[in-house]
């Protein structure tokens, strides 16, 4: 049934999206013909966590970069509380890929995390003793001080994701975009990020995480957006991270990626 | 005269050429640094090549409107006209196109510079020996140069390193993580059009010192050598600028002694050899340190292991073990070890168990990873750390310290 705009859908979208700190709405990428992401629905919740989950290729990363204008988008509208995600991109922290730079760059983790200050400092701004502090208190909170001062090309790959998520951190965000921080890391690195994200998450910040492991999806996360090019599901882990749900965007490749816990301990 | 050269006592016109290409020179390779991390040094390529048809049709312009066709500004604000369209030219063709940067900075060098050479060969039957000097732009020459022409050329370099000053940050966000200098607020476009400005404002005024087929290389060979002696990009600009400021003053100066050579082939001669001093000798990433560090690794390891296998009474086979424990006064040549290799060899067998213990604490895994197989753990955990490994271990046993 085709359902056409009332009243009292219009007040209810307007209040949906003036609360949500990233609401999408038709967002459509191609990079040819064939769409990366076809008109994509998606109102983040305030003050969760949220995964967005989905099978290799189905636009997850490509959604969040087109979200916020990395990428140049066919069509679509990006909110953050209401106002258009461009204009607010200073209370927006976004952590890329680790495998999208080159670590062999001539850059210390300081000077890594000290670029989260750049919109704070400006073009001209000089970075002061307190800007360094700040930016040492954020290397405390993923555990990386004592490398502080080595050149990046030195870390392991977790500790590389730390450094990116310090960066963020120095940002001071309400919302944290991240594309797959858990991607490659080790056991440590992941408790230590997700030690982190659970923290922004009591200051009352919102993170939203692309992640590959299923499994860990119901520990980590609040809420799930399940994504394969269209958007399949999105709410709350417990209602919507389903087999039929899960089903419907891995299609028929999911029978070994989840084990039924019930089924283990019967 | 080369000594007096060098420092600028050859007279007023020749020590303002000198001081003028050293400024060129520290501020090529400065803005190269930039191209260098952006990973789009060929670039620079293109737009030299590119000035060429510019220069020419510059001259001949200034010329037909009876002008003096040597004027410098003139020529230079048509090279940078020319090299302006050859720029445009690579970059809609890599972004509108399926061609690759490279693809497409090789169709363009060639066809300009190919132009380029046509309309000098018409300008050389069009008038009468007026076209004299325009050759100087292939090869770069100081000879015959104004008080004013060295005066431009240093108002560009120093004007160059105020842009580069101002707009170092966003550069270098933009080179190391595009995708999070976006999301900072930084527009790409913007930041790498003031970049390739900057690259060919450089080139532009190093036309006439330098030469066009020669600029590239004041503007990569200085980074290059830079990042052998830094690992930090803020000195590695510095140190670039440097480099190729030192490697401009010893070639004007050359030229200033003997006019007759092309003063750019000097000039890069000279880079090429402070380039190859760096790579063999710098110490933080030159060949040399990189070797000794590693040969007193394989050493390291070599001792490590040897001591493991005595200790646990295994034979060494190894002669590269065997003569290192000797000189070490480890073990004798039959591989017996002495007292000291004893104590020596049970102290790495309890520090290994050490590390063994810690690696499996969460509270110690990070402290952990920094162990390299070779380091002492005192020098990486404090004595509570270690005491508390031990009680865990269960005390250390019969070990002779």
């Amino acid at each position: 049934m085709l359902q056409l705009a009332n009243a009292e859908n219009v007040r209810a979208e307007a209040q949906s999206l003036r609360q949500s700190p990233f609401a999408i709405r038709g967002l459509t990428v191609s990079y040819d013909q064939k769409p990366a992401v076809f008109s994509v629905d998606a109102t983040i919740e305030p003050g969760k966590l949220t995964a967005i989950v989905g099978p290799n290729g189905a636009g997850k990363s490509t959604m969040l970069k087109a979200a916020l204008g990395i990428i140049k988008p066919l069509s679509g509208q990006v909110t953050h509380l209401g106002r258009p995600v461009a204009d607010e991109m200073h209370r927006i922290a976004y952590v890329p890929q680790r495998a999208s730079v080159d670590w062999d760059f001539p850059v210390r983790v300081i000077d890594v995390v000290l670029m989260g200050l750049f919109r704070k400092t400006g073009l001209l701004g000089r970075l002061s003793g307190a800007d360094r502090k700040h930016a040492m208190a954020c290397l405390e909170r993923v555990g990386m001080t004592d490398f502080a001062s080595r050149q990046i090309g030195q870390l392991s790959g977790g500790q590389q994701q730390r450094v990116f998520l310090a960066r963020a951190l120095a940002q001071d965000a309400d919302l944290y975009l991240l594309d797959e921080p858990f991607a490659g890391v080790d056991a440590a690195t992941e408790k230590a990020i997700i030690a982190v994200l659970k923290s922004l998450r009591a200051e009352g910040r919102t993170v939203v995480a692309v992640h590959h492991d299923l499994s860990t999806v119901p520990d980590y996360f609040d809420n799930v957006l399940l994504l394969n090019v269209r958007k399949i599901a999105e709410g709350p882990v417990a209602t919507t991270f389903t087999d039929e749900n899960l089903g419907a965007a891995y299609g028929g490749r999911l029978a070994t990626a989840r084990i039924d816990p019930a089924a283990v301990a019967g | 005269m080369f000594l007096e050269a060098l420092f600028f006592q050859l007279g007023y016109n020749a020590t303002l050429v000198t001081f003028g290409a050293t400024l060129l020179g520290i501020a090529a390779g400065v803005t190269g640094s930039f191209l260098f991390f952006r990973k789009r040094a060929l670039v620079s390529d293109a737009i030299s090549h590119a000035t060429l048809p510019g220069v020419a049709l510059a001259f001949i312009v200034m010329v037909t409107l009876g002008f003096d066709g040597r004027n410098l500004p003139g020529l230079l604000l048509g090279s940078a006209i020319s090299a302006a369209l050859g720029l445009f030219a690579v970059q809609w063709l890599s972004s509108r196109t399926r061609l690759t940067e490279d693809a497409a900075i090789g169709a363009v060098l060639s066809v300009f510079f190919g132009f380029g050479i046509v309309l000098l060969t018409v300008i050389q039957t069009m008038s009468s020996g007026r076209q004299a000097g325009l050759e100087g732009f292939l090869l770069g020459s100081t000879a015959g140069m104004l008080y004013a022409d060295a005066l431009l050329i240093a108002g560009g370099g120093a004007l160059a390193l105020i842009l580069v000053a101002i707009f170092r940050r966003p550069m270098m966000m933009a080179s190391f993580d595009p995708e999070f200098a976006r999301s900072s607020g930084i527009n790409l476009d913007r930041t790498d059009l003031i970049m390739m400005g900057l690259v060919m404002g450089v080139t532009v005024i190093g036309l006439k010192i330098v030469g066009l087929i020669l600029i590239v290389a004041l503007l990569i060979i200085p980074p290059v050598a830079a990042r052998f002696w830094s690992d930090r990009a803020d000195r590695v600009v510095v140190i670039a600028g440097g480099l190729g400021g030192l490697s401009a003053w010893i070639g004007a100066s050359a030229s200033a002694v003997a006019p007759n050579l092309p003063t750019g082939p000097i000039i890069v001669l000279t880079a090429f050899a402070i380039f190859t001093a760096s790579m063999l000798f710098a110490p933080a990433r030159g060949l040399l340190i990189s070797a000794i560090h590693h040969r007193n690794f394989q050493r390291g390891v070599h001792i490590r292991q040897g001591l493991v296998s005595l200790a646990q009474g295994q034979p060494i086979y190894e002669p590269m073990t065997i003569r290192l424990l000797r000189a070490e006064g480890l073990a004798r040549a039959d591989g017996v070890p002495t007292p000291d290799g004893v104590a020596r060899a049970s102290r790495v067998l309890r520090d290994e168990k050490r590390w063994e213990t810690a690696r499996s604490d969460p509270a110690l895994e990070m402290a952990a990873a920094r162990y390299d197989g070779l380091t002492q753990i005192e020098d990486v955990l404090t004595p509570d750390q270690i005491a508390e490994l031990d009680t865990r271990i269960g005390g250390p046993r019969g070990v002779t310290p």
